[in-house]
């Protein structure tokens, strides 16, 4: 019998035991790759930027003079357009969501509308960039201001929010909403009672994780901007501005060797916001999902 | 088109399609106030779907039709003039998996207190709603944690709490206990019989003990062999297990098919 068995099977153990740890370090180094790639980027702007950082970095104007060069300008711009672009995007995506989710018929035409709002999160980013400068700060005269600069930002992460935003209206399970509709709730009172308070801690990710896509573009806002040298913060939405992406850019592009330190110094005060930006989200998200979890 | 006395819900020629499926033909059922009826049959007879006609949660599935009538205080809950959302405050309905709200306990009972505007003392009914489900002394101390830490049984009895706090009158069960160890199921099924002092009651279930135990009422359903339910016996429950009118009455409670 055991000499029959043998006859029949050829395990080749030795062999698949080989290909098992072949795989398993070509998945571990395609793993390595991709930290050390990160690790490396960090370290060559840790090392060079480090040394540029302080406080006055953050306080004061850009300046000819490396040693007395800051990024309050850029800093400030950051925030401005940041603010500006989460008070158009969260409300619009949000309802736009809702539409989609809870009242549109489900026939072909919102099947296209939903298949170019996927479309529209992949378009490149400076097409918004050309598409803002031509019809807000153009056609709209509203020259190269905050207001114009937010607005292309808000056209460009509106799609990333309304499909985030989708995706957790879509993920609250039927039969809360079943409950609700059988105490006597109508449409919109099960949709603020119920839907949304589920779905708010998947939005709230969502909408920072658009929200720090939008900080780290520089495209679009050098097409609204321009490369500027601005040595004031806004004070209003129709002021000129700068952003952190475009100071960056701006001392990159200069031949001394002091000013790449400042890029590298810039780099790394946009890399903490965006750290920290993903960090809330995620700690945001812990925290209702602990929460309705009880 | 008035209810007999004494009758609470009367479904009458009903028919339901899902598209093209005829899921349900042609019921002709009434349901007496303050009575326990149960709704069994073996799976796929359609009893669920009977259940969630009255209270018309078959419009919130797109491809439902419901064809015929089902009486309710003398009126057609499917003719025009009917609110489904008013109507829905006064049947409830508890569902077969516990489905509280993630928010406390007394946001889950005071939830249909607030959307259909309660003017009276909101703490008071949320008291009030969860003694009537025999819950308020689990739970007095705690009425603002999260639903959620309570257990299987307890957040059944909380969803019954939640429906019972709108004031229905009759109350629709779907297979209420089927998700609850034995002991839970007890405690849900002792509620049942004190809730149906005063309440109507319409419980699916899928077990026949449960129906014995709970019910007044029997109503058996079966399914054709084009997978369309219908009613076959309905009647007091004691005659019902013991002395079917219909051998296939007799066949299902005897354990002959499930």
């Amino acid at each position: 019998m055991t000499n029959n068995r043998k006859d029949q099977f050829n395990q080749k153990l030795r062999l698949r035991k080989g290909i098992a740890k072949a795989f398993y370090f070509i998945f571990l180094l395609s793993i390595l790759i991709g930290i050390g790639g990160l690790l490396l980027l960090l370290i060559q702007v840790l090392i060079e930027g480090l040394p540029w950082l302080s406080l006055h970095f953050l306080t004061d104007y850009p300046s000819r003079h490396p040693e007395q060069a800051g990024l309050k300008s850029a800093l400030m711009g950051t925030i401005w357009i940041m603010t500006l672009t989460g008070l158009f995007t969260v409300p619009i995506g949000v309802s736009a969501a809702i539409y989609l989710e809870e009242y549109a018929p489900k026939n072909w035409s919102t099947q296209i509308l939903e298949i170019n709002l996927s479309n529209l999160a992949g378009v490149p980013s400076i097409v918004y960039g050309l598409l803002g400068l031509a019809v807000f700060v153009q056609l709209m005269s509203l020259g190269r201001t905050v207001l114009a600069g937010s607005l292309t930002l808000s056209l460009l992460v509106l799609p990333i929010v309304i499909l985030a935003s989708r995706e957790s209206i879509r993920a609250v399970p039927s039969y809360y909403k079943e409950a609700a509709f059988a105490l006597g709730a109508d449409k919109w009172q099960v949709i603020k009672g119920v839907v949304l308070p589920v779905a708010f801690p998947g939005i709230l990710t969502g909408t920072i994780l658009a929200m720090s896509r939008a900080i780290g573009e520089a495209a679009p806002v050098i097409a609204i901007s321009a490369l500027v040298y601005l040595t004031f913060v806004p004070s209003s939405p129709l002021d000129r501005f700068t952003v952190l992406p475009i100071q960056i850019f701006n001392w990159v592009s200069r031949p001394q060797e002091d000013f790449q330190g400042l890029a590298a110094a810039g780099i790394i005060v946009l890399l903490t916001i965006l750290l920290s930006m993903n960090a809330i989200a995620i700690y945001l998200r812990d925290k209702y999902q602990g929460k309705s979890a009880e | 088109m008035t209810n007999n006395e004494g009758i609470a819900l009367e479904a009458r020629s009903l028919s339901v399609w899902y598209g093209e499926f005829l899921a349900l033909r042609n019921i002709h059922l009434a349901f007496k106030r303050n009575k326990v009826t149960a709704l069994i049959g073996p799976s796929g007879c359609g009893k669920s779907t009977l259940l969630r006609c009255f209270n018309r949660m078959n419009d919130l599935i797109p491809s439902a039709k419901v064809e015929g009538q089902v009486i309710f205080e003398g009126r057609d809950l499917y003719s025009s003039k009917i609110d489904p959302t008013e109507m829905r405050s006064r049947i409830g309905m508890v569902f077969q998996k516990p489905n509280p709200f993630p928010k406390s306990i007394s946001a889950n009972v005071g939830f249909g207190l607030r959307i259909n505007g309660y003017t009276g003392d909101v703490k008071e009914a949320i008291e009030r709603s969860l003694r009537q489900a025999a819950l308020w002394n689990e739970v007095k101390d705690r009425l603002n944690d999260g639903a959620l830490t309570l257990s299987g049984g307890q957040q059944q009895r909380l969803c019954i709490a939640r429906a019972l706090a709108v004031e229905p009158e009759i109350i629709l069960m779907d297979e209420p206990a089927s998700a609850l160890d034995p002991m839970a199921t007890l405690a849900i099924e002792d509620l049942i019989r004190n809730l149906s002092e005063h309440y109507t009651i319409v419980i699916v279930t899928h077990n026949m003990q449960q129906a014995a135990r709970v019910s007044d009422e029997t109503a058996f359903l079966m399914v054709h062999e084009d997978r369309s339910g219908y009613l076959v016996e309905h009647g007091a429950t004691q005659r019902i297990f013991t002395n079917p009118e219909d051998e296939r009455t007799e066949a299902y409670i005897t354990g002959r098919f499930s």
